[in-house]
């Protein structure tokens, strides 16, 4: 067990770790952030996607040990300070963007690193962007409009 | 202006906002003091015979607790099919035992055969590494056809001939049928095959079982879209347990599609374990786990023969089709290939005579069972690709042929000759709709533009219709079900005049919580924020059937509805007693109870607080309380229909297809909140689109699952689907439940497939491969080339 320090969601958090704990099992085991979830063991989903200093990450390909001393965020750490939902998160919510949910936490981190990469994306570069997380709920349609939303752009030319 | 609340509104989803911020509770998230972990032994090889397993090396490895095989469970009871089907000669299934874990035998790649148990994950799976099997291989069934054949090769040594049943459906309408296609003017004959599908709902099963030895009451978490039928089963059927010494609580649960519907043997081998231990035992399916024993989906091969006069006025249909159900009876498994698909074979068409034969085979593959539609998926195929190639035969029309054979909006209710009385309906309106949202008279200039670009351009069309809301009970009953299908609902009223409503539906995505509460409000004259929707839990919420098949809204909403009745017809002998007048000048409206023709009323949240704090109420003829429950068991299916049609650009030099629009229009009945609705058609879309351009399960001649992950299944991704045009104003409410809903859940699944496969080879024959008349699904890039070179 070697000792691993993060900053993650903006708190500095420490826990014990075996060589081969990833971490996405730090975050849920160690650190009780249950909203990362495990929808595969081959990095295909996407379901696992958190920040690493800023960019999106599958947690599930990387050892905790090497990201000690980075800035991890995750879905917990996505609402607004007062704990209102982020524009991102909001759009996801006007727009039906989810179904069962088990996909979303990933899906939200994965368009939130899109957005600051492209802040204006077209649709087929958010198709594009997401192209790394799968979705077995909404068939994409509402994912897709929900991060156009976020980016300001108009969505009342999309159909229903 | 839509409405802002209530029923009919675009409601944003309430449980959205625990989902969106990291804070669901699914199975795996749920941790218990002093848990243990469970890792399963699986069989590598297809089938085999199980000479001994030596557990001892296993047993002494850091960590582990206990070692159980397929020996431990063997006194078990088995976990039973839920529908007997009997073969045309009048003799029942063959039903093998499908034990808690394999023992004697393993008969799939997957098949567990020794459950550990270790303080952690890592340590249980180490030692699941170190338990030594002597398993003798025996030669694998893979294909149908082979299995039938007899060679002495079989999944179960009492069955000879791998075959379940052979089921015909209506063994009575046979030789008018063979009689119609003697005499008929024109006969168009297709093969094809259904692919097999894993359902891969995005969160992998789960269970958290947990015992407490000193009052003997068992608790389990699990991945289940119908709690108290995996009560029933667990309990009644493999544990020999009573059912109230069993919690089941299917928390969130991400996805299902079907394949959460079934008990699986992990469940009962933690419950034992957490027994045996007197601990929590925890296991987590990884994704690998779940392509190899998740129930998997369709898997059909089948005839399918049309007979018509030369204008394309349909005479009569017939398939042949063998349907594997892998290697053990899942629950559903015999039900969906016949009552869920022979049943459907008229599909939206007068076609006056039909005769279904459905073989059931044994493989040594994964238990096949319903996948998110269920049989009307395979029925929707095999027809809607058949009058595609009927009308390309006889040179007609394809809208053409669909609107001279589509039941007529005056002939309901109309008597299928596959036993379904369709209660109501207009299917050309929808295609219609359809035809004017795809803008079908713009098609050619398209195909012209495409053309100019080296480009093939085809649309396909499919007109469907399936059957929700499996009912009624009595009648499921002599056909075979041995279960009833109704539903229930609580609706408690709390004192200062809120609601918990506990329905036996169970949300894995759908928005109950949303939708269930909209309904409500709008019967009482509430406030959604008001209401509250408990689902998921055994010991909280009525014996309820679950949510699989469509059938949440039509059936467990009916029940609710009926116990909201009750509440009102309550609330009016209170309001009555309160207000001085008599019982039946009470009108209840708006939240209001009100002596009619008077101004003197009381609020709905007056007479909630009088029910409770009975002080002015008569107590000598009504009890205290508001809290009323109801069941409710259909009259009949309802009959969902829609008219899909989908453009694409098939690309010559490398066979890949673009989907470039894709146009539903249906008629789900009377829509609560058509955000929901048209999510559901979205999701269903993209799981048919999948099914007919990308997902394949493949078991080589070994029977290895050649495709068992997302390396080697293909799942739809962002790009592979367009943006979809959904529409819902074409409705004809259903006329026997009293929301007057179809359900809209398997849609999108069941519409969608034959639109895809009808416009590929629509735009290869219009690119002047005129001798394609069909391609298998998934219609892969390879699949294309290949035809367009033959
Ligand atoms: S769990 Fe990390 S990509 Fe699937
Ligand atoms: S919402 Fe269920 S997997 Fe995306």
């Amino acid at each position: 067990m070697t000792k691993v320090t993060m900053t993650v969601n903006g708190k500095t958090v420490s826990g014990e770790v075996e060589g081969r704990t990833l971490l996405s099992g730090f975050l849920r085991e160690g650190l009780g952030l249950t909203g990362t979830h495990i929808g595969c063991d081959t990095s295909q989903c996407g379901a696992c996607t958190v920040h690493v200093n800023g960019r999106a990450v599958k947690s599930c390909t990387v050892f905790a040990l090497d990201v000690a001393g980075a800035e991890v965020k995750t879905i917990e750490g996505m609402a607004n300070a007062d704990g209102s939902l982020s524009v991102l998160q909001q759009a996801f919510q006007d727009c039906h963007g989810l179904q069962c949910g088990f996909c979303t936490p990933g899906m939200v981190m994965a368009s939130a690193a899109l957005l600051a990469d492209n802040p204006t994306p077209s649709e087929a570069e958010v198709r594009h962007g997401l192209e790394g997380n799968l979705c077995r709920c909404t068939g994409y349609h509402n994912i897709v409009k929900a991060v156009l939303q976020a980016s300001g752009q108009d969505i009342t030319a999309i159909p229903a | 202006m839509p409405k802002d609340t209530g029923i009919g509104a675009p409601m944003k989803r309430r449980e959205d906002i625990r989902f969106l911020t990291g804070k669901g509770r699914y199975t795996a998230d749920i941790n218990l003091r002093g848990q243990a972990y469970a890792a399963f032994a699986r069989s590598e090889v297809a089938h085999g015979k199980i000479n001994a397993i030596d557990t001892r090396a296993a047993s002494e490895m850091p960590g582990v607790l206990c070692v159980m095989t397929g020996e431990d469970f063997a006194a078990m009871g088995g976990n039973p099919a839920g529908w007997l089907i009997n073969s045309r000669d009048g003799t029942p299934m063959r039903e093998p035992k499908r034990p808690v874990l394999a023992h004697g035998k393993v008969r799939h790649v997957g098949d567990a055969y020794a459950v550990v148990v270790a303080e952690t994950v890592e340590q249980a799976r180490d030692a699941v590494a170190a338990i030594e099997a002597d398993i003798t291989e025996l030669p694998a069934i893979v294909d149908m056809k082979a299995a039938l054949a007899d060679s002495g090769n079989r999944v179960h040594d009492e069955i000879p001939d791998n075959l379940c049943f052979d089921w015909g459906w209506i063994e009575d309408n046979r030789a008018a049928v063979e009689e119609a296609f003697a005499k008929a003017p024109h006969v168009t004959t297709l093969e094809l095959v259904n692919n097999r599908l894993v359902p891969n709902a995005m969160e992998p099963r789960a269970s958290l079982a947990d015992y407490n030895p000193g009052t003997e009451d068992y608790t389990l978490y699990t991945t289940s879209q119908n709690p108290h039928l995996h009560r029933l089963l667990i309990a009644a059927f493999v544990m020999g347990i009573p059912e109230h010494k069993l919690t089941v609580i299917a928390p969130d649960v991400g996805g299902g599609f079907g394949s959460k519907i079934y008990h699986y043997g992990e469940e009962a081998a933690v419950l034992a374990a957490a027994k045996a231990l007197k601990r929590p035992v925890k296991w987590v399916a990884d994704r690998t786990e779940s392509f190899l024993s998740d129930a998997h989906g369709r898997d059909h091969v089948t005839k399918i023969q049309l007979a018509c006069e030369k204008d394309g006025t349909f005479l009569a249909l017939r398939t042949e089709t063998l349907a594997n159900v892998g290697a053990y009876l899942s629950n559903f498994a015999t039900a969906t290939p016949t009552f869920l698909h022979g049943t459907l074979m008229a599909g939206p068409y007068k076609t006056p005579l039909v005769y279904v034969n459905v073989k059931a085979v044994f493989t040594n593959t994964a238990p096949v069972d319903a996948y998110r539609g269920a049989g009307r998926p395979e029925a929707t195929f095999s027809i809607e690709r058949i009058v595609d190639k009927a009308a390309d035969e006889l040179g007609i029309d394809k809208l053409e042929i669909r609107r001279k054979n589509l039941i007529g909006a005056d002939q309901y209710p109309y008597t299928t000759p596959v036993g379904l009385v369709y209660d109501t309906g207009n299917y050309a309106a929808t295609l219609d709709k359809m035809v004017e949202l795809a803008d079908v008279a713009g098609f050619e200039k398209r195909a012209a533009e495409s053309k100019a670009r080296g480009k093939l351009r085809g649309i396909g069309y499919s007109t469907w219709i399936e059957a929700c809301g499996i009912a009624p009970s009595n009648l499921v009953g002599v056909l075979g079900s041995r279960v009833g299908l109704f539903d229930a609902a609580t609706v408690r009223v709390n004192a200062t005049g809120n609601l918990s409503v506990m329905t036996g539906a169970h949300s894995h995505g759908q928005g109950h919580e949303t939708v269930f509460a909209q309904v409500v409000a709008e019967k009482l004259g509430i406030p959604e924020s008001s209401i509250e929707i408990v689902h998921g839990d055994t010991s909280k919420i009525p014996f309820g059937m679950g949510s699989y098949g469509s059938r949440s809204l039509a059936v467990a909403g009916s029940a609710m509805v009926k116990a909201v009745d009750k509440i009102i017809a309550k609330g009016k002998k209170i309001a009555a007693h309160m207000l001085e007048a008599a019982e039946d000048d009470i009108t209840f409206e708006n939240g209001k109870f009100q002596v009619a023709g008077t101004d003197k009323a009381k609020t709905f949240g007056e007479i909630a607080f009088s029910a409770y704090v009975p002080h002015n109420y008569p107590l000598e003829t009504l009890e205290p309380g508001l809290e009323e429950s109801a069941f409710y068991d259909p009259g009949n299916f309802t009959y969902p229909a829609g008219a899909y049609a989908c453009e694409v650009e098939v690309d010559p030099d490398t066979g890949r297809v673009e989907i470039l629009s894709f146009t539903a229009a249906d008629d789900f009945g009377n829509v609560m909140n058509p955000l929901i609705v048209q999510g559901q058609v979205h999701g269903g879309v993209g799981q048919g689109i999948g099914q007919a351009l990308l997902e394949n399960t493949t078991y080589d001649e070994n029977g290895q699952l050649l495709s068992g992950s997302f390396m080697d299944y293909a799942m739809p991704r962002a790009d592979d689907v367009p943006f979809y045009t959904v529409d819902h104003s074409c409705n004809t409410p259903c006329t026997h439940n009293p929301l007057g809903v179809k359900g809209c859940g398997e849609a999108g699944a069941i519409g969608s497939p034959p639109a895809v496969v009808n416009a590929v080879v629509d735009a290869l024959r219009r690119g002047g491969h005129t001798g394609i008349s069909h391609i298998d699904m998934p219609v892969s890039p390879s699949r294309v080339w290949q035809a367009m070179q033959a």
